[in-house]
């Protein structure tokens, strides 16, 4: 039961404090901040990690953890990616396309 | 040896910290960038940590290496493919593809700790009551997140339209039951295994469908900011499926973030979440009202010629820029234009209405990308008092952001909606690919004033034209 008043205390503060983290946003910022967050709640390839991790011989088991992996990288790593590409037309310095 | 659980508990605070920093940054211009970077980082330290962690406790095993590493390296490849390829102005189906396939993310999990209970050493994971809630919550929201998000993007693509059906209200019988077909799979999980799963899994998609595919394309983003909130929340059950803290904490934090940003988007369309998700598409609703007056009179047309003379003799001209520039692609052509215009020592402001382009702020990211300086594109309350010194306002493939019967036609379905002043101007252009109506599906009184002129055709065009008009006059030669 310890596990579950802690995660239930932990679910009930990251609630609060994501209500918190924003306030005010220019709206230049609400499609990168979309995509931004959007990447972070990829954070279930935590998950499938760990089920692959425990899914000893478990074949199907591995299969289905290698494929969840598989979906959270895609977000995790392709929102991240283009959240920068989006930021990086912001910041004036290296604004120029390089390349095409 | 080391205490490996200590050292996962020690790179997990982290990682929250550092998420929670990144969240934040993401909300203010200057820091964005590495704020982004810095919520990269933390995801990577996170990783770090359950590979520590396990190595700790029984090592990984060279199948599970091989398993890891082929799936994070196809996920991991195709991701980064994505990101690279895809043009900026298809930026909200590509999150709401990114977004879906996070919520199948939590989906499989939750899946195979059903079908697999694992045995640990110390608990066995999939028993008890709160495990089968916390699959079934997972389940349900992972689903709905994934078929939710497929629709999102595929009528954001274009590749599916609103069926007239799903306007009616009999669509919410159809939503209300899958709704109670998922309850009660949800309850049968309890005693009997399998099927109820399978029946959990169809009814959540159907409802993910079922809510998405009535809801129009104005009123998108607002459902795409709402399925990723959805996928954060997905992701914290996930976190009670497999019992991991900074699942439930990142989970948390992104599913209230997200609630937050789709609110503030809604106001700034001035939308209420209620009306979005229930309230149908505004367009087919408002379809049979504007029929009785929709028809156009005293419209004035005129070349890129004309358009062209009278941007030369302007001192002041402010673009309005729209989802038609954005469809179009043509925010480089434009660029050129106003680039001619700045030598030509008339000054250029860009009047950025909060949901101009396909989602808000999505105009913003496609001029930076035309390299647009940042302190040219002015918000709405900041442009509206100076269009009266203004003198030419051209107005690129935007029709509802600048009706001005949201201000002054309480009748109009679009009453109250912040709108730019563009008629306040001495002169409009609107360039427009023809005379239909926008997103709402509402006749613009704008197009009918006196002070308006329309210049027909597709913007990237009418853009090249005007460009080269404005060389034959000499714009931008001097200096």
């Amino acid at each position: 039961m310890s596990f579950l008043s802690e995660a239930l205390w932990v679910l009930l503060l990251g609630s609060l404090l994501g209500l918190e983290l924003i306030g005010k946003v220019p709206p230049t910022l609400h499609t990168p901040l979309m995509s931004g967050a959007n990447a972070i709640s990829g954070i279930t390839m935590l998950a499938a990690l760990t089920l692959i991790i425990k899914a000893g011989d478990n074949l199907a088991l591995l299969l289905m953890g290698s494929v969840s992996l598989g979906f959270a990288l895609f977000n995790v790593i392709g929102g991240f990616l283009v959240t920068d590409r989006m930021l990086a037309m912001f910041s004036r310095k290296n604004v120029r396309n390089k390349g095409n | 040896m080391f205490n490996a659980g200590i050292l996962k508990f020690s790179i997990d605070l982290i990682a929250v910290l550092l998420l929670a920093l990144g969240i934040k940054g993401l909300s203010k211009v200057r820091s964005a960038r590495d704020a982004n970077r810095l919520a990269a980082l933390a995801m990577g330290l996170a990783v770090i940590g359950v590979l520590v962690n396990s190595l700790g406790i029984g090592g990984i095993s060279t199948k599970a290496w091989v398993w890891i590493i082929i799936g994070s390296a196809i996920g991991g490849a195709l991701g980064l493919v994505t990101a690279r390829r895809v043009p900026m102005t298809a930026m909200p189906e590509t999150v709401a593809l990114f977004n879906g396939c996070g919520g199948m993310s939590s989906l499989l999990v939750a899946i195979a700790v059903a079908i697999f209970p694992v045995t640990e050493n110390q608990v066995e994971i999939g028993k008890g009551i709160v495990e089968i809630i916390s699959i079934a919550v997972s389940i349900f929201v992972g689903a709905i997140t994934f078929s939710g998000s497929l629709v999102a993007m595929a009528k954001l693509q274009g590749w599916l339209a609103t069926p007239a059906w799903t306007q009616s209200k009999f669509r919410h019988a159809v939503n209300i039951s899958f709704a109670v077909l998922c309850l009660v799979a949800a309850i049968n999980l309890f005693s009997q295994g399998e099927n109820s799963l399978w029946l959990l899994v169809i009814g959540s998609s159907l409802l993910g469908i079922g809510v998405t595919l009535p809801i129009g394309g104005a009123d998108m983003p607002v459902v795409i900011s709402l399925l990723n909130s959805y996928s954060g929340v997905a992701a914290a059950a996930a976190g009670f499926v497999v019992g991991s803290q900074l699942l439930i904490v990142a989970g948390a934090m992104v599913g209230a973030a997200g609630l937050i940003l789709t609110q503030v988007m809604c106001k700034g369309m001035n939308r209420s979440l209620v009306s979005v998700l229930f309230g149908g598409a505004l367009g087919a609703a408002s379809n049979t009202a504007s029929k009785g007056g929709g028809e156009y009179t005293n419209i004035t047309s005129c070349s890129a010629e004309e358009c062209a003379l009278t941007l030369e003799a302007a001192e002041r001209v402010v673009i309005v820029p729209g989802y038609g520039l954005a469809v179009a692609q043509a925010q480089h052509t434009l660029r050129e234009v106003t680039r001619a215009l700045e030598a030509g020592g008339i000054k250029v402001a860009y009047a950025i209405h909060p949901v101009a382009g396909r989602m808000p702020g999505h105009m913003n990211v496609l001029l930076a990308e035309a390299d647009v300086p940042y302190e040219q594109l002015k918000e709405m309350d900041q442009i509206n008092p100076e269009f009266p010194a203004t003198d030419v306002v051209l107005v690129l493939g935007a029709n509802d952001v600048v009706n001005p019967q949201a201000k002054n036609d309480p009748s109009s379905p679009l009453y109250g909606m912040p709108v730019l002043d563009v008629q306040e101007a001495r002169t409009v252009f609107v360039v427009k690919r023809g005379m239909s109506a926008g997103y709402s599906g509402i006749k613009n009184g704008l197009f009918e004033l006196i002070n308006t002129s329309m210049v027909f055709g597709d913007a990237k065009k009418v853009l090249g034209d005007l460009l080269v008009e404005l060389k034959e006059l000499g714009v931008g030669r001097k200096t």
